[in-house]
């Protein structure tokens, strides 16, 4: 029944507002540990980031990224692939971008930016490409393998800038051409004026939309679904798991790799060390908190998002590491509650149905 | 379903002024808002073999584990030897002289047979540390005094399906139980090995201890038990002295209606199965199983048109294999296969392909193998069939003629609730099971893999879906029955194979074999001809 | 010959040592939580919160014990939070530990900030005196070593993690749990119990890791653990779950960073980022051959359900 679902949904929503409260409990008792009202605190960061355009836009900046790696998860997640190299992935993404970004002139900037996109998603593909084929051909589990590739792109892409990319004097790459650059948002809303909020964004929404419409109205998200859910089931049925594990897999690895062009082609135009600022590990909680949907992972990212932003609103008050212990606790919390929401909803769904008691299955599984 | 019109348990035997060795009164335990058990009562004597019947899902199991600490009742009162108890845990109910042998055994692989029959209740030297070689001794002189055959050093998982059962037995020896509970003990035993198991249990009672058997074969209550309890739907309906009552007396009470023993199946008419077409060929099959030792070996097999070909054999000699390799879900080692006289590349069939060939599949395990449980009922009757122009697009799915054909399917295998968008867990197991068979009929096949095709689904299930094959089997279609219930091969099977070690032992037309025959050559894998 | 016996001299000894040691603790923590079914990411946050408690205990009391007193309940004071996560609210044990280690990052400099009034470190330390153990520090080679308390306590606890796995009754029902919990349970063990001991121990031995950190630079700084955690995860999978193997594992990871340092003072410069993939690459290896597979523990990172 719809309003079954309507309210299994209510009562997920809730437990993750009802951890959000808890999170923010928590920071409050450790603030006024060290002697800080958090309500000033709290009071600041919401009247820094939300109740002025500059933090609004700051938050969409914030928020781009995440929206993209909190995607590339939840797709993961939906086919039984808990990817947690979206990280490296999204690093070797934005080495390709802005090599593609440097390396080429002349073009015309609608190409170029293809062209660059492309080479995001191609870097966070092949990255993903390693774990993925090792996890289909011999079943290495990929949370560790995919773990490792992520030091590896990190040590890698630091080999590259140390000993051959960086410009002289700094620690970054050359700028990438004009053409491949996305215009700010601020070249046309007067009010984001200074942040570098891009269109990157709605590439974000979009590709929010192309994941929902591949999940819940294709062959393929069906297969996908099933394939998370019951990878024995759709071997028997006839699903070829392994084509499917490996081509999500590095979907997934792509949509990390275009994480990047948030930062490579609509901020500092250059890649750097660290320039990811860890979006491929929030994009875990990102796509946790928003329930592996779309719309959830919208919502999830605007609020890790604009905690992050909020780190400086808040700097001169409390060490701004509270922010970050903030969205620890937000995930340590929403997933402490899910065992809760099941059990509460199956206390509520718990009428006999058509008048026939059912019983567990007797050997309890 | 059924519904009992009286509540009112049927209790013959006990009397007030009998006391017992158990006593369980008004037991209810809740998962998830429904009841597993509910107001259900035992009463055991001591010294006496005491058997527990009831339908899958009936709550035998739940009944015992919360007797033996495992589950904590939602309500009632347990009474060991007269005096009230309460576990939380099985330490509590260990410590009271209770074991148990689960249905799946519970063995940890990793340990040894010693470290396995003293885990939990170790001997200690210098406080902390185990003594090994003590546990080993001790072990040892326990398998010797039971006469139970087992290496105290061998690992837990190399060991066979028997030699579990008889550690799962060691294991509650050592722990000096007066009361043992068994849950399923026969399941996966032949004839023979049930009888050496039953000797076993006899001598135990013997010496003393309580026995409780939980089963559902009504044969095997009557054979060993004093006295036997049944449950229905969580609840105890009858309690009787076994000398008092017979096999269709209790199949009553487990049913709550007269239960039907026969299925209705024509024979097929004589020497006119040899001029039919095969439709599975299947010639020097080899195949190794996980472990790696050859669990196809050399395997023979046809499958003619219209016949139901029953496999017998205990668990573990090739039958999962062989399922995998004939739906493609497995790659065998040597070995040819013919499909309607098509051979086929063993090495490239995929499900995929053998699903398009027109083989449909009932997996053993309906739960890992046979539905996505969470998905809908809809979406669970064109697994496999979902790529298909009528219910999809490349880029679309069309929901609409899904939920159609949902609806049609839901009306004529008359799966309930007829709401075909709840989740595919929320059905009863016998549903769950229509759901898949309706699926893999729907498809029209050519070939029926149905393996454990009625387990763990009640007995009117049980009886449709008898009904569904022997229909298929009557409009032309090749069945491949495989079956742990030997009765079910018996009745449904126009030829029964025994399968022994990977290879065909002897095959049997309908009629032809006893129960005792084919135990034999299931145990054994050689006919001893008495006669011949 | 001249080149090899250039590079194995006493300061590669020295060194190895020095490197090897935060990942042997954290990998034999590892281990035990793993052998109990509880996957442990959380291990890199638990050093460093065991290395910032040890300092805070040291700081403010200037004995060292104290400090590593503070250091390991710090470290079982973040593994309750991951224990009570994965075992009593059965979340993911993976994610739980990511959070955990986001978590440990930010309150350290949370609190580096509130103690110290410094963004990346935290006050000066004194560490141990050496022990002057009469016929120990006589040993040549080794004798300096083996005259640090701590080094003495690691290989202590390396044996110890040992025995206490493979020879002791927690040790066996430890495995069973981990192995396979509901069989533990029916036979009257309690498995969230065991657990709990087991993400607790873990979380003692990783949090030791840190204490040696911050003795070894006579402070804390900021994010210190530098991806030990994970380093010790690799070893124990290299070392097949088994706590003596994890050991030598972190001791050749450290082997080949102490080389890698060794080397580039010779004027031989590998780049020091393949040193650093070194472990990382070794365990993608491993992970893909079939050995290590029947090597994790069956309910490894399975939570358990009583009913």
């Amino acid at each position: 029944m719809a309003d079954k679902h309507f309210r299994f949904f209510l009562i997920q929503i809730g437990a993750v507002l009802l951890s959000i409260l808890a999170a923010f409990a928590v920071g409050a008792a450790l603030m006024l540990l060290i002697k800080v009202n958090p309500l000033e605190v709290y009071w600041k960061l919401f009247e820094g980031v939300l109740l002025n355009p500059y933090g609004i836009a700051q938050t969409i900046f914030k928020a781009t990224p995440l929206i993209m790696t909190g995607l590339a998860i939840a797709l993961g997640f939906k086919a039984g692939i808990f990817n947690i190299g979206a990280e490296g992935q999204m690093i070797v993404g934005g080495f390709f971008c802005a090599y593609a970004g440097f390396s080429l002139h002349g073009l015309p900037p609608a190409l170029h930016i293809v062209i660059c996109a492309a080479a995001a998603f191609a870097g966070g593909l092949a990255w993903a490409a390693i774990p993925a084929v090792l996890r289909v051909k011999t079943g290495a589990h990929e949370v560790i393998t995919t773990i490792m590739m992520n030091f590896i792109a990190l040590a890698l892409t630091n080999y590259f800038i140390t000993y051959y990319f960086h410009l002289p004097e700094t620690v970054h790459t050359q700028l990438i051409a004009p053409a491949a650059g996305l215009a700010r948002m601020d070249s046309f809303v007067h009010a984001f004026r200074g942040s570098p909020a891009n269109m990157a964004f709605f590439i974000a929404l979009a590709l929010s939309a192309c994941v929902w419409w591949a999940l819940w109205k294709t062959p393929y998200g069906y297969e996908t679904r099933a394939v998370g859910l019951s990878p024995f089931a759709a071997e028997t049925a006839g699903i070829n798991i392994k084509k499917n594990l490996l081509f999500t897999f590095l979907l997934s690895g792509g949509l990390s790799g275009l994480a990047a062009m948030n930062f490579i082609m609509g901020y500092k135009h250059y890649f750097e060390e660290g320039f990811s600022q860890g979006s491929g590990f929030m994009g875990i909680a990102v796509a946790l908190v928003g329930q592996n949907h779309p719309i959830g992972i919208i919502l999830a990212a605007f609020l890790f998002g604009a905690l992050s932003h909020g780190t400086l609103v808040i700097n001169a008050l409390v060490p701004k590491d509270i922010i970050q212990i903030l969205q620890a606790l937000v995930i340590i919390f929403v997933i402490s509650s899910n065992l809760a929401v099941r059990k509460f909803y199956s206390a509520v769904d718990s009428t006999p149905k058509a008048g026939q008691a059912k019983v567990k299955d007797q050997d309890g599984k | 379903m059924t519904s009992l019109t009286s509540d009112e348990p049927l209790i013959i035997h006990m009397s007030d002024k009998e006391t017992f060795e158990i006593e369980l009164r008004g037991m209810s335990k809740k998962f998830g808002g429904l009841y597993a058990n509910r107001d259900a009562t035992l009463s055991v004597k001591k010294g006496e073999i005491h058997a527990l019947v009831g339908e899958n899902g009936a709550g035998k199991t739940t009944l015992m584990k919360l007797l033996y600490g495992m589950y904590r009742p939602d309500g009632g009162e347990m009474l060991l030897r007269s005096k009230q108890v309460r576990f939380d845990s099985p330490a509590g109910a260990i410590a009271a002289r209770i074991g148990m042998v689960h249905q799946h055994f519970m063995l940890v692989k990793t340990l040894t047979v010693a470290e396995n029959v003293v885990l939990g209740q170790e001997i200690v030297k210098a406080g902390i540390f185990l003594d090994s070689s003590l546990a080993e001794a001790e072990t040892a002189l326990l398998i010797k005094k039971f006469n139970l055959a087992l290496d105290p050093k061998a690992l837990a998982a190399n060991l066979s399906v028997g030699e579990q059962q008889r550690l799962e037995i060691l294991k509650i020896l050592y722990r000096k139980a007066d009361i043992l509970i068994l849950d399923e003990p026969t399941a996966v035993l032949t004839p023979q090995e049930t009888a050496g198991l039953f000797a076993i249990l006899k001598s135990l009672r013997d010496e003393g201890k309580t026995i409780v058997l939980i089963t559902h074969k009504l044969k095997e209550v009557i054979s060993i038990s004093d006295s036997v309890t049944v449950m229905r739907q969580g609840r105890t309906v009858g309690s009787v002295k076994t000398a008092g009552t017979s096999e269709s007396q209790l199949a009553q009470l487990m049913v709550g209606r007269p239960v039907v023993f026969e299925v209705g199946k024509k024979p097929l008419p004589a020497g006119e199965l040899e001029t039919r077409p095969a439709v599975l060929e299947i010639s020097g099959l080899k195949a190794r199983s996980t472990k790696g030792h050859y669990a196809l070996d050399g395997f023979e097999l046809v499958v003619k048109k219209g016949e139901i070909f029953g496999i017998a054999g205990v668990e573990g000699n090739g039958q999962s294999e062989l399922i995998e390799i004939i739906t493609g879900l497995k790659k065998p080692q040597a070995g040819t296969m013919k499909l309607n006289g098509e051979l086929l590349g063993l090495a490239n069939a995929s499900p995929r392909l053998l699903f398009d060939k027109g083989v449909a599949h009932i997996p053993e395990d309906r739960h890992k193998r046979g539905l996505v449980l969470d998905y809908s009922v809809a979406d669970n009757l064109v697994l496999g069939r979902h790529r298909e122009k009528t219910f999809s697009r490349p880029a679309l799915i069309n929901f609409d003629a899904i939920n159609d054909f949902a609806g049609k399917m839901t009306t004529a295998f008359n799966i309930q609730p007829q709401r075909f968008e709840l989740p595919a867990r929320s059905l009863s197991g016998g549903n769950q099971q229509k759901v898949v068979v309706a699926r893999e009929f729907s498809r029209q096949p050519k070939l029926l893999i149905a393996s454990q095709p009625t387990r763990g689904v009640d007995v009117g299930a049980i009886e449709f879906i008898h009904k569904k094959i022997i229909e298929a089997r009557d409009a032309g279609c090749a069945v491949l029955l495989l079956s742990a219930e030997l009765s079910e091969i018996m009745s449904l099977s126009d030829r029964i194979g025994v399968i022994y070690r990977g290879r065909v032992a002897g095959i049997f037309s309908s009629g032809e074999a006893t129960e005792e025959q084919l135990g034999l050559l299931m145990m054994s894998g050689a006919e001893k001809r008495l006669k011949a | 010959m001249d080149a090899l016996s250039q590079i194995f001299t006493l300061s590669l000894l020295t060194q190895t040592v020095r490197i090897s040691v935060p990942y042997a603790l954290a990998a034999l923590g590892a281990t035990i939580s793993e052998l109990g079914g509880v996957v442990n990411i959380g291990i890199e946050g638990i050093i460093l919160t065991g290395a910032f408690c040890s300092v805070l205990g040291n700081y403010y009391s200037g004995n060292p014990w104290v400090g590593i007193a503070a250091g390991v309940a710090g470290g079982v004071a973040v593994a309750l939070i991951h224990a009570v996560v994965s075992i009593k609210f059965r979340a993911n044990q993976i994610i739980s530990g990511l959070a955990i280690n986001i978590l440990a990052v930010g309150a350290t400099k949370f609190f580096l900030k509130f103690f110290f009034h410094s963004s990346s470190n935290s006050g000066r330390i004194s560490a141990f005196s050496k022990w002057d153990i009469p016929l120990i520090s006589k040993i040549p080679l080794f004798g300096d070593l083996l005259s640090n308390p701590l080094i003495l306590l690691a290989i202590f606890l390396v044996a110890a993690a040992y025995v206490f796995v493979y020879k002791t009754v927690f040790g066996l029902r430890l495995r069973a749990v981990g192995e396979n919990p509901e069989c533990a349970d029916t036979l009257g063990i309690n498995v969230f119990l065991t657990r709990y001991a087991a993400v607790l121990i873990s979380g003692a031995l990783a949090a030791l890791g840190g204490v040696w950190l911050a003795y070894d630079q006579h402070q804390f700084t900021d994010g210190m653990s530098g991806g030990r955690g994970y380093i010790a995860l690799t070893a124990m999978i290299f070392g097949k779950w088994n706590p003596l193997l994890a050991a030598l594992a972190a001791l050749f990871f450290g082997f080949a960073e102490a080389a890698q340092i060794q080397l580039q003072t010779m004027g031989l410069d590998i780049p020091v980022q393949f040193i650093q993939m070194i472990p990382y690459l070794l365990t993608i290896i491993v992970l893909a051959g079939t050995f290590s597979k029947a090597a994790s523990p069956s309910a490894d990172g399975v939570p358990y359900e009583k009913e």
